[in-house]
């Protein structure tokens, strides 16, 4: 008896003629999210991955369930096809499942089979009927539900028999790689890394562009991003992080502009800064974590105005989501923690005590002027710190 | 590390070469259980005792009188709820300071909760506390006075011996505890001579590694342990002795004693305090004017500028320095410390604590004094409108 995992992938189906890039794709993001299991081995069938070779550990699957691609995956028994073996791994099925669900009483459950080797003995009702029956006399007590059961047994035949209980959900999505390559603005507060981890979902690499103004903000809020990077690493892979030195930038705009549109130029230098390292990583698209109304740069004419800053397209998958909704997406992706950690970040200092609301981009683009923006730029990304990071 | 000036000492201190040499060599050669009948178990027993002897010769006491702890926080705890425990049949009531350490004042803040009542003192501007206010606060039901002698944030020192020899004086009955962490190896210290009954001191401000404090008590006073085990420590703090963190608590120790001449601490403030009153007369400084506070901390504001940025500019250059205190710079709103002195939500914005240790020079107080003047001209053009 040898343990597996079966992975079931979804969209990809879909993809006609592209399918087996798709596919390419998806197995090199698994191999990859696995790499530090050397021994396994992955076999593709029929619309499934299966890992064999594998240990039954928690920490494998907490790595299966963030690769985008896989709709659901389950830990399995892979076993000769003979029903003597085939009746062994159920009932060690079934049994493990009691004990995930802490009781053994009035436990009811069904069998499912699928028989892929057309050459087995037993049709499918038929195999399903007799490990049923099986299951019944060896724990008395249990009952058969084919409606909604506790527990249901999967057996699928194939090379060899495969059987399971557990139907876990992945995390879905497409396989990262597969639809290019985006630099996200990442802030360290709660919004930016949801806003990277949805586009990254949709097969997109990432590569992450931040502001650090020290000594305003200090190693720990540098310490923090990284940390963010890391565990967006987790779904799309290595993540190169750039750093860059926003500080001089900052004095300069504080010196020389108003007040009130401080947060709207500090913003649309951030787009300028994220434009350039993107081109230079090959990315077509910015992604920010601006979500609509939510502060004063992000109101309809705020983000006009930010947007002007730019030619390239502003991805921003938060724009129609509440804060809450947010808070919730950071906490099932696991960035939350990280993200309410107390440093400052660049976007808290010299904020402005009344930020206009709605700018115009003439008077923003004046005021711009007041300082020598392609000088600022270009010390800026002369000064950038770039750091690999892999989950 | 060449460059750098570390001047966060009341947080935390670097381990002294002999000090480090010391541990090493216990950690490596008398591993011993010092309970353990053999010879090795002999040897580690007897690091033990020299330590103690050295940390006991240096405070004026009897070597039976010191117990070893994990350090500061535990030797607070153990001196309050072990006073608790051992009177709660006498009274409920005790007396404390409103700046103490949080290791002395959430343990009081925890009683409270188990139904006793707190006395907490107010203190001055300079945060320092009138004797007369302690015996004024004693009822017939206080069983305990815990008073720190230096304050960690400001470095305000409280005339412990005058409020011991009042309270002696009155024939009051409760306990007196004093947290010295900040002032042992710094300052006069005799708690038999001066009639206090408890008192905590630490060994990582001193040059010594983390995890090893002490609590002395005095003979004939009975307190009750926090936990419970094989009656280590005279059965007041059950658990293997930290053998190399005993033996280089010891080592530091005889190292200030032996060679080091404490006085030089005020000088170090006093050359710091000079250079930056003339080189940037905008500072503020906080708590007690200098020469009355300890020797080796000295709390300042910029005005204008917030102490979180005002760190990091100087990190930047070599320095390290504290916002108020270690522990609490992660807090969003102002300290108890400074609240209880009155400051201004901008002073304690500001705030700075520099604070020098034994192993500092003259010459980086000199350097010290040049960077302030440079990150403070950096900063200012950028102070909040």
């Amino acid at each position: 008896m040898e343990n597996v995992v079966l992975l079931r992938y979804g969209e990809i189906h879909l993809k006609g003629q592209n399918r087996p890039y798709f596919e390419r794709a998806l197995l090199d993001n698994i191999k990859r999210a696995l790499e530090e299991y050397e021994d396994i081995k992955i076999v593709k069938a029929q619309g499934r991955y299966f890992i064999e070779n594998i240990e039954d550990d928690h920490r494998i699957y907490d790595k299966i369930s963030r690769i985008f691609g896989i709709i659901s995956f389950s830990p399995a028994v892979k076993v000769e096809k003979n029903m003597e073996a085939i009746k062994e791994a159920a009932e060690l099925q079934l049994k493990e499942a009691m004990a995930d669900r802490g009781s053994f009483d009035e436990l009811t459950f069904k069998v499912e089979s699928r028989r892929s080797d057309k050459s087995f003995f037993l049709n499918s009702m038929e195999l399903s009927r007799r490990i049923g029956a099986h299951l019944l006399k060896k724990f008395p007590g249990i009952k058969v539900d084919v409606h909604e059961p506790m527990v249901t047994i999967y057996i699928e035949v194939r090379e060899w028999a495969y059987i399971y209980h557990r139907l876990v959900p992945g995390v879905g999505g497409m396989p990262v790689g597969t639809n290019g390559k985006a630099a996200l603005l990442l802030s360290g507060g709660i919004d930016s890394p949801v806003a990277g981890w949805m586009i990254s979902k949709r097969g997109v690499e990432l590569t992450a562009v931040h502001f650090h103004s020290f000594p305003y903000t200090s190693d720990r809020s540098k310490e923090k991003v990284i940390e963010l990077c890391r565990i967006l690493s987790g779904y799309c892979g290595a993540i190169k992080l750039y750093v860059v030195p926003f500080t001089r930038i900052q004095q300069e705009l504080y010196q020389k502009c108003l007040d009130n549109m401080l947060t709207l130029l500090m913003r649309r230098f951030m787009m300028k800064i994220g434009e350039i390292i993107a081109i230079r990583e090959g990315a077509g698209v910015l992604i920010t974590g601006e979500s609509l109304g939510q502060v004063a740069s992000q109101t309809l004419e705020s983000l006009c105005v930010t947007d002007d800053a730019v030619s390239m397209p502003v991805l921003r998958p938060l724009i129609g989501m509440d804060k809450v909704e947010i808070i919730d997406m950071a906490k099932k992706i696991g960035t939350y923690e990280t993200s309410i950690l107390p440093y400052e970040d660049c976007c808290t200092i010299f904020v402005p005590k009344h930020p206009l609301t709605r700018p115009k981009v003439d008077r923003v683009r004046e005021a711009e002027a007041l300082v020598d923006g392609k000088e600022l730029i270009e010390e800026a990304v002369a000064n950038v710190e770039a750091i690999e990071i892999k989950g | 590390m060449k460059n750098t000036i570390y001047l966060d000492n009341a947080a935390t201190t670097p381990v002294h070469p002999d000090v480090a040499k010391a541990v090493m060599d216990c950690m490596v050669n008398d591993f011993g259980n010092p309970s353990s009948l053999h010879r090795l178990g002999l040897n580690a027993e007897k690091r033990v005792k020299e330590a103690r002897e050295q940390i006991a010769w240096a405070l004026g006491v009897s070597t039976d009188s010191i117990f070893f702890t994990s350090g500061g926080t535990e030797a607070n705890n153990l001196a309050i709820i072990g006073t608790a425990m051992a009177r709660r049949r006498e009274g409920k009531h005790c007396i404390t300071t409103q700046i103490e350490h949080p290791s002395v004042l959430n343990t009081f803040k925890y009683l409270e909760k188990e139904g006793w009542e707190v006395t907490y003192l107010p203190v001055d501007k300079r945060g320092m506390l009138d004797p007369d206010d302690v015996v004024k606060a004693v009822r017939s039901d206080t069983v305990l006075i815990s008073i720190m002698h230096v304050n960690n944030e400001i470095g305000s020192i409280q005339p412990v011996e005058d409020i011991a020899k009042l309270v002696k004086e009155k024939g009051l009955s409760p306990l007196f505890h004093v947290d010295a962490i900040q002032s042992f190896e710094k300052l006069d210290l005799k708690p038999r001579r001066w009639g206090i009954d408890l008192l905590t001191v630490s060994g990582h401000k001193i040059h010594a590694p983390k995890g090893i404090g002490a609590l002395y008590m005095r003979k004939g006073v009975k307190i009750h342990p926090v936990h419970w085990g094989g009656g280590q420590e005279g059965g007041i703090r059950s658990g293997t002795e930290n053998v190399p963190g005993i033996v280089g608590f010891g080592e530091a120790v005889r190292w200030i004693e032996q060679d080091i001449d404490k006085k030089y601490l005020y000088m170090y403030k006093g050359i710091l305090v000079a250079g930056l009153k003339e080189r940037i007369p905008e500072m503020v400084i906080n708590g007690p004017e200098p020469e009355l506070g300890a020797p080796h901390i000295l709390n300042v504001s910029f005005p204008g500028i917030r102490g979180e940025v005002m760190l990091h500019a100087l990190e930047d250059k070599g320095v390290y320095v504290s916002t108020g205190s270690a522990c609490s710079s992660r807090r969003k709103s102002i300290g108890p410390v400074f609240q209880a002195i009155g400051a201004k939500k901008e002073a304690a914005r500001g705030a700075i604590r520099i604070s020098f240790s034994h192993m500092n020079t003259s010459d980086e107080m000199y350097r010290t004094i040049d960077i302030f003047e440079r990150c403070f001209k950096e900063l200012k053009g950028y102070i909040r409108r």
